[in-house]
């Protein structure tokens, strides 16, 4: 069992699990509205059936429209190089990661943003002007709960900062890492676009978000999208199971399972949040957002005093 | 060697815009003369300093002078060497852009004056860097002060630009007057005017203070820091852009320069110094940046990023003085590799988005973001040169921006990691405001970027935009080559950087951990690389599935609407307003709209700006309310010498008894 083996699945676990927590955050709220709901592997099918579609493209558009998807896809794949999974390395692990996946997120938000304004539409405008300074205000709350996590470990490596050591601080300073799980949690519902902040099922174009930056991509490049979709709450997903339930079994045949199992739960607990809350009004988001910064500011208060 | 070939670069770069004066008005030979003289002693000047690095040996060059106590002393060091590369590159790729941008058949009034100063202005601040005395660091301010306000005055005929240099005037005069009395200090405490280590304990803890204000209002008032940095947004905008790219890539690191040497010159600098640099760079970073989204000038929205990233190197170098008082070589390290290798990677990305933004304003012949758009059909080439000048501003990977901030990322939260010293807390604190000012920043240049060059075209001017001509894009692809080279390949630098570390704090030479020991760069590097290959794997593969498939070109969807026209897409103004919005209890935006419209509305106009609240709201009225003040004052000034010459018979009467 060398690191080749964990290196093998944790990349193959990367790329093929997060269309299932879509599907699964879709069953969920199929069955909390009385629904029999989609098949729980209906996003494979959808992109199946997306990358062999063909495309329209707007006249205005130019290549920067086309770089949109394959960027975000791309930084999304090699951020998930970067995360600890289950057995809390990763691939790829070095001094300051946590610095590279963060702005590699930033440089996806960048050329998506720009790809929804190469259209000229007012609403793609919109969407992106949204998308952009929302993530202003999650950008600090991410690196507070880092602070946390760098101060708990006294490491600088995500793979040690979310490691097996951190089970031994849920116990001592357990009430800061439960700040910055709800302060990340918040997060992962912003940076995803899921209720409250954004509805990815709605019909108007004007409230949306996430969404209506897209409204032009379609075929593989639209499929794309939704992939790098996918992967982000997976990245993000990881990062709050790691936070969550950071024990590891000793054995890979224990720890994959929970691990995979962590993940169906935080995308359980996605759908029910969609289920039994509605979106808030737009410009109650950023209070959320600076209440998430709040959270894990008093965490690393907590911390330090 | 190095020194002199410095200095031969120096004479020559000053003197290149002469024979041009006695050249045509109206022909092209005085420009091409007085280039290609800038070149050479560019040139000569940057293989001084390769010189320096390679052989690593420094001749001082030290000569009498007539002024007392003041002698021509000039030196090289691993901390002048790192500013010196950017005066001489920006100033060598800003005058070959100019033949392009600024021809003299095309400028016959001002483009004497023009090139006339910008080789006094590179040779002004090459001189202030190697100078090892107070009073040739002097001489080469003053020149860099009186060459700038002159470049800022180019086209004086036009009422915004006098009044822009005026500021920048009276900005620069303050400098130069606390930088006078700065240097008085430290001649009290070293007992001479050299520039050098001051001993131990020679500096009462009061003087020390002094030392501090003074240099940070002499210092950071050139730099741009908030609140001093109120003569940067206008002079930035209203100069040819070839002089803003050296004027914010260049000039206002000579204030860093400053600070950065002052601050070497105290072995065990207060802790509070540390500190309050720390907190004025948090402070300029995130100001800067929230300024800059409210702007609706392209050059001056620049010119707010250049606030922001002066406090992005202010943090870096905050955090390497936190780390002096507390014996953390680490931070000391980190924090200053970072902020130096900012002041290179702004001056690279800052010059290239001004140069680009050159390029659109001689295309479209306006700066205003909401009347451009759709330039990337037109320009091409700009597009891309601005477009990686944005992310690399953002400190985005691949590019160079992200190395300096991954450094003090880096520096900040070993803060918190306890190390064979202290640790101190609070300074982490900075790191999630960094994290704020990159997405911030990420939100303005998707702004600018996305309202100026993708879209449709907003006006008639932009609609009719070319391309530029190979000779003002040249300089702009070496820009965008120098971005990828150090995002992709931080290792190559990292000597360099070291040696201005040691210059720095020589007492790290022996001991202290090495860069490279403390920053993986070389993961930085492979992580570059792998996004880049990906990034275009992933474009291959796209490009083939579309090439495969059904493609068809249709109207942007418009819910069911299909004649869109261009005032119907977002606007730069519309797109910054919920971030001016949340933020507005600082920025304070003026709006001016129609209180209540009529049954039957008639034409009606909205309109929004973010003016600069210390300009507006501090400085204009405290200079009204003193100018008020002192008017009393004329009751002494009659007009008539006889009357003066009584109160100086008075003055001397009263000194007498005085003594």
């Amino acid at each position: 069992m060398g690191t080749i083996f964990h290196d093998v699945v944790h990349i193959l676990l990367a790329l093929g699990l997060p269309p299932l927590l879509l599907g699964v955050i879709a069953k969920t709220k199929a069955l909390f509205a009385g629904r029999a709901g989609p098949p729980v592997l209906q996003p494979y099918y959808d992109l199946i059936k997306l990358f062999q579609k063909g495309s329209v493209f707007s006249t205005t558009t130019t290549w920067v429209f086309r770089a949109g998807p394959v960027v975000a896809l791309v930084t999304v794949v090699i951020a998930t190089l970067l995360i600890p999974l289950a057995d809390a390395t990763a691939p790829v692990s070095f001094t300051g990661d946590f610095v590279l996946l963060a702005y590699l997120l930033g440089l996806g938000r960048f050329f998506t943003a720009s790809a929804a304004l190469d259209t000229g539409s007012p609403f793609e405008g919109m969407g992106a002007a949204r998308e952009v300074t929302f993530a202003c205000l999650a950008e600090p709350a991410f690196f507070l709960g880092l602070l946390v996590l760098a101060k708990l470990s006294g490491s600088l490596q995500l793979a040690d900062m979310l490691g097996s050591s951190l089970a031994s601080h849920w116990t001592a300073d357990g009430e800061s890492l439960v700040l910055v799980l709800l302060s990340w949690f918040i997060i992962l519902l912003a940076e995803n676009s899921r209720i409250p902040f954004d509805d990815p099922n709605t019909h108007l174009e004007l409230t949306m978000i996430h969404e209506v930056m897209v409204l032009d991509h379609s075929g593989p490049a639209y499929g794309m999208i939704l992939y790098g979709a996918a992967l982000k709450l997976f990245v993000f997903g990881a990062l709050v199971v790691r936070l969550a339930f950071p024990m590891t079994g000793g054995s890979p045949w224990l720890d994959w399972p929970i691990f995979v199992g962590g993940m169906l739960v935080v995308a359980v607990v996605i759908g029910v949040v969609e289920s039994i809350m509605a979106r808030l009004p737009m410009p109650h988001v950023p209070v959320l957002l600076v209440a998430a910064c709040l959270l894990s500011g008093f965490g690393i208060i907590l911390l330090v005093r | 060697m190095s020194e002199s070939l410095v200095l031969l670069g120096i004479i020559i770069a000053a003197s290149s815009g002469v024979p041009g004066l006695l050249l045509g008005r109206t022909s092209m030979s005085g420009q091409w003369v007085t280039t290609f003289l800038a070149v050479l002693g560019a040139g000569l000047g940057l293989g001084g300093v390769v010189w320096f690095w390679a052989t690593g040996e420094s001749q001082p060059v030290v000569l009498p002078w007539s002024i007392p106590g003041a002698e021509f002393s000039v030196a090289m060091d691993g901390l002048s060497a790192i500013f010196l590369v950017p005066v001489f590159l920006i100033s060598l790729l800003g005058n070959i852009y100019g033949l392009g941008y600024w021809k003299q058949t095309e400028h016959p009034k001002n483009g004497r004056k023009l090139r006339l100063f910008y080789g006094t202005l590179t040779a002004g601040m090459a001189l202030l860097v190697i100078a090892r005395n107070s009073i040739p660091f002097l001489f080469g301010w003053e020149i860099m002060g009186l060459s700038t306000f002159f470049l800022i005055g180019t086209e004086d005929h036009k009422k915004e630009v006098r009044e822009a240099a005026w500021i920048y005037l009276v900005v620069t005069h303050v400098a130069t007057l606390s930088l006078f009395a700065l240097f008085a200090l430290l001649r009290v405490a070293n007992g001479s005017f050299a520039l050098a280590p001051l001993r131990e304990n020679s500096l009462s803890p009061g003087m020390a203070t002094a030392v501090l204000i003074l240099a940070l209002v002499g210092f950071g008032s050139k730099g741009g820091i908030m609140p001093l940095h109120v003569w940067l947004p206008s002079a930035h905008a209203v100069a040819p852009s070839h002089v803003s790219a050296i004027m914010s890539g260049v000039n206002i690191k000579m204030g860093i320069y400053g600070l950065v040497r002052i601050t070497s010159f105290l072995p065990h600098p207060p802790r509070e110094w540390g500190i309050l640099l720390l907190g004025l760079g948090v402070a300029s970073g995130v100001l800067g940046v929230l300024f800059a989204i409210g702007q609706h000038d392209l050059k001056r929205l620049l010119a707010y990023h250049s606030i922001e990233n002066i406090g992005i190197i202010v943090m870096g170098l905050g955090l390497a003085l936190i780390g002096r008082s507390s014996n953390r070589a680490d931070w000391v390290v980190l924090g200053l590799g970072g902020a130096l290798l900012h002041v290179w990677n702004h001056a690279l990305f800052k010059a290239l988005l001004f140069l680009s933004a050159g390029s659109v304003i001689h295309a479209v012949h306006t700066r205003e973001i909401d009347h451009l758009g759709g330039l990337g059909k037109a320009m091409p080439r700009t597009s891309f040169c601005f477009l990686i000048g944005a992310v690399a501003i953002c400190g985005l990977p691949p590019l160079n921006g992200f190395v300096s901030e991954f450094l003090i990322y880096l520096g900040l939260f070993r803060t918190l990691v306890d190390g064979e010293g202290t640790s101190f807390t609070g300074a982490s604190f900075a790191a999630p405001a960094l994290a704020l000012i990159g997405a911030l920043a990420v939100a303005c240049f998707v702004k600018v970027y996305g309202a100026a060059f993708l879209g449709t075209a907003r006006s008639e001017h932009a609609r009719h935009a070319h391309e530029s001509p190979s000779i003002m894009l040249g300089p702009m692809g070496v820009l965008v080559a120098c971005c990828f080279l150090i995002g992709l390949a931080p290792l190559l630098i990292a000597p360099f950087l070291q040696q201005g570390i040691w210059a720095w704090a020589p007492d790290l030479k022996d001991s202290g951990p090495r860069l490279t020991m403390l920053a993986p760069l070389e993961w930085i590097a492979v992580m570059g690389l792998l996004l880049n290959i990906t990034v275009l794997l992933g474009g291959v593969v796209l490009w083939m599935r579309l090439r495969r498939s059904v493609v068809d070109e249709g109207a942007t969807w418009g819910c069911g609407y299909v004649a869109p026209t261009p005032r119907m897409q977002y606007t730069s103004s519309s797109f910054a307003q919920m971030l001016v919005g949340i933020f507005g209890w600082v920025l304070r935006p003026r709006t001016r709209q129609p209180k209540e419209l009529p049954l039957f509305p008639g034409e009606t106009d909205f309109h929004s700006e973010v003016p600069d609240r210390v300009l507006d709201d501090v400085l204009l009225p405290t200079f009204r309310f003193g100018a008020w003040l002192f008017s009393w004052f004329r009751v002494f000034q009659q007009g008539n010498i006889q009357i003066y010459l009584l109160y100086i018979f008075l003055a001397l009467i009263a000194l007498l008894f005085w003594r």
